[in-house]
């Protein structure tokens, strides 16, 4: 038995020399630094490093869930991304379906090519349209507004009720059409006889949709909105970031945003390795047991998962 | 319409008459489409106007359609303005080198995972897999780079994120769906799994190659974040970091716009600028990806990530 596995083992020596590489890389990239985030349980200075820190359990959780504003960072972790999941997660799904019911076929190509060419601008790039069109002054949000009211109105990035609203609008706007395609390839993949059969017994477009489209794209989309809650915790703080300024910091500062500036010193104060790295794992955590939580509801009731 | 039709070579199908209801859902979905692609194209449309558009109608507001005043001045700003070219010099280097690496490291993991016969294949999935739901945050990761000697050089854009696990299963996925017999019949011949790899492997899978070739690219194109951690040293810098510096942080260096003489005009200058460099930086990409968008629906499938 044991010399069977050696002989397979053997066998396979060309095949392992592939993997070699990339399992360095995963273990130098990915699971050393695992090992380095015990600093959230030591107080890590550089000079004793990680393993000579002194342990002191659970001091910087307690110390975060201390800090003044540690609630409303979560509260606003929170609620920007159940906002996005609220209204971005149906978006796509919804364009998808209405736009796999045209007959076009060419409208429909120029239709993809052109919802998905936001996708494509990077990050810096759309944070600056935003800056510029929503200028109170120079940008079209002020001219607009100058014509119908007759005055220049506030920076709209200034107003952290607004802040929320402008960070989940624009990155439906910019993702909408990219997060189709999963539901586009499912939808080609429909057996027309489904659709064959439905049309012989009467059912019109719309109750197709409903009840040939729908259930067909439901498995696809379980396991984006698994995938999805997987990341509740870490939004898209590289756009948060850029968008973040001292008036609308009440509404956009949020976990990771926060532990960068903490951890990496970019607020100009020492850094504060532990303390930042045990935020970071609170919140890898949650992030894990989400979604392993709704994986396993997924499971049990549509037998969607994803392992 | 349909006389036409017949004289032409495409043989006409009969069509039954669309129920009344169905024709509504068309016209409704048609109307839909037609909003969708306004709110998409809008911005895109009114960001490469401003660009055209003279300083003063950019600082008066003027630009809502179309350019005013046409001129191309703000692109001349751009062509005279040092940084950007730095930047781009900079980012054609990490996007060229760090996705030539990306997609070497991808193929070999996706090769080596994808033999069912592999010993230990299930746990190095694992090991793979598990980096996307958990890791090990900002700071550790960070703190690593520092030890391994490569933060503020190059490489820090390159190797921390040699493989991105999503590409490596798609890959995996798609190189599984070749036929078995394929590599059965080339060990007959005696084939060695290096040669299968280059001369049968690699031919056979352009679509995939392409299709994460153009995400890993995009990705390097379109990033600053990890560039604004791990570099300090300015003439390292990609073009996204200086683009940061102008669209959002606001600082434009004053010596380096040619006319300084009004200082109404400079005002214009600057947002001129702007509009000319988000259409500089973002057009390379723009210009590519419409070409390997057939590949894209193959990209995606997430249903398959299982196994």
């Amino acid at each position: 038995m044991n010399r069977k596995l050696l002989r397979r083992i053997i066998n396979h020596w060309q095949i392992y020399c592939f993997l070699l590489l990339p399992l360095i890389y995963l273990i130098l990239f990915h699971y050393v630094p695992m090992v380095g985030a015990q600093i959230a349980f030591r107080k890590f200075t550089i000079r004793s490093g990680i393993w000579g820190s002194k342990w002191v359990g659970l001091d910087n959780f307690t110390r975060f869930f201390k800090t003044y504003n540690c609630w409303t960072i979560i509260k606003n972790t929170i609620t920007i991304s159940g906002y996005s999941i609220l209204a971005g997660f149906p978006i796509p799904i919804i364009f998808a379906l209405l736009l796999n019911c045209m007959r076009q076929e060419r409208y429909k190509k120029a239709i993809q090519t052109i919802t998905y060419m936001p996708h494509f601008i990077s990050t810096v790039v759309i944070v600056g349209m935003i800056l510029q069109i929503c200028n109170p002054r120079v940008g079209l949000y002020g001219t607009f507004a100058h014509l119908l009211t007759g005055k220049y109105p506030n920076d709209p990035l200034g107003n952290p009720t607004v802040f929320t609203h402008l960070y989940v609008w624009t990155g439906i706007w910019q993702q909408f059409g990219w997060n189709a395609i999963v539901y586009l390839a499912a939808l080609s993949s429909v057996d027309p006889q489904l659709h064959e059969a439905a049309i012989i017994d009467g059912a019109s477009r719309w109750k197709r949709i409903l009840q040939v489209d729908l259930p067909c794209i439901l498995p696809t989309a379980t396991i984006m909105l698994i995938l999805r809650a997987g990341s509740v915790m870490s939004v898209g703080y590289e756009k948060i970031y850029l968008m973040q300024n001292d008036l609308n910091i009440g509404a956009s500062e949020v976990i990771s945003t926060y532990v960068y500036k903490l951890g990496l010193g970019a607020s100009g104060k020492i850094p504060n390795y532990s303390l930042a790295t045990a935020i970071g794992l609170f919140n890898s955590v949650v992030n894990l047991v989400l979604i392993s939580v709704v994986n396993a509801i997924s499971k049990k009731m549509s037998e969607t998962s994803l392992w | 319409m349909i006389q036409t039709a017949s004289v032409g070579k495409k043989p006409v199908k009969r069509r039954i008459k669309d129920p009344a209801g169905d024709k509504v859902l068309y016209g409704i979905v048609h109307v839909l489409m037609i909003v969708l692609l306004i709110v998409t194209l809008y911005p895109l449309i009114y960001v490469i106007s401003a660009s055209f558009s003279s300083p003063q109608a950019v600082s008066t507001g003027q630009v809502v359609l179309w350019p005013v005043d046409f001129s191309l001045r703000g692109y001349q700003e751009v062509f005279d303005y040092k940084v950007v070219w730095i930047g781009y010099e900079n980012t054609l280097f990490y996007t060229v080198v760090g996705t030539l690496v990306n997609v070497v490291m991808t193929l070999c993991a996706a090769f080596a995972l994808s033999k069912k016969t592999l010993p230990g294949r299930s746990f190095f999935t694992f090991l793979f897999t598990f980096t996307m739901l958990f890791s090990a945050g900002i700071v550790p990761t960070y703190l690593n780079l520092k030890d391994l000697g490569i933060v503020n050089t190059r490489w820090a854009l390159i190797l921390p994120g040699a493989i991105s696990v999503y590409n490596m299963i798609v890959t995996r996925t798609f190189i599984q769906n070749i036929p078995n017999e394929l590599s059965e019949a080339a060990a007959i011949d005696g084939c060695s799994d290096f040669k299968y790899f280059t001369a049968i492997l690699l031919p056979l899978s352009k679509a995939v190659i392409s299709v994460i070739s153009l995400y890993y690219a995009v990705s390097h194109w379109n990033s600053y974040f990890n560039a604004m951690i791990y570099l300090s040293d300015r003439d390292m810098f990609p073009l996204q970091l200086f683009l940061r510096d102008i669209l959002v942080m606001n600082t434009i260096d004053a010596s380096s716009i040619m006319d300084p003489e009004e200082a109404q005009a400079m005002e214009g200058m600057r947002d001129l600028l702007k509009y000319a460099m988000i259409v500089v930086s973002t057009v390379p990409i723009l210009m590519v990806y419409p070409f390997i968008q057939k590949y894209f629906a193959k990209g995606v499938m997430v249903g398959s990530v299982k196994g």
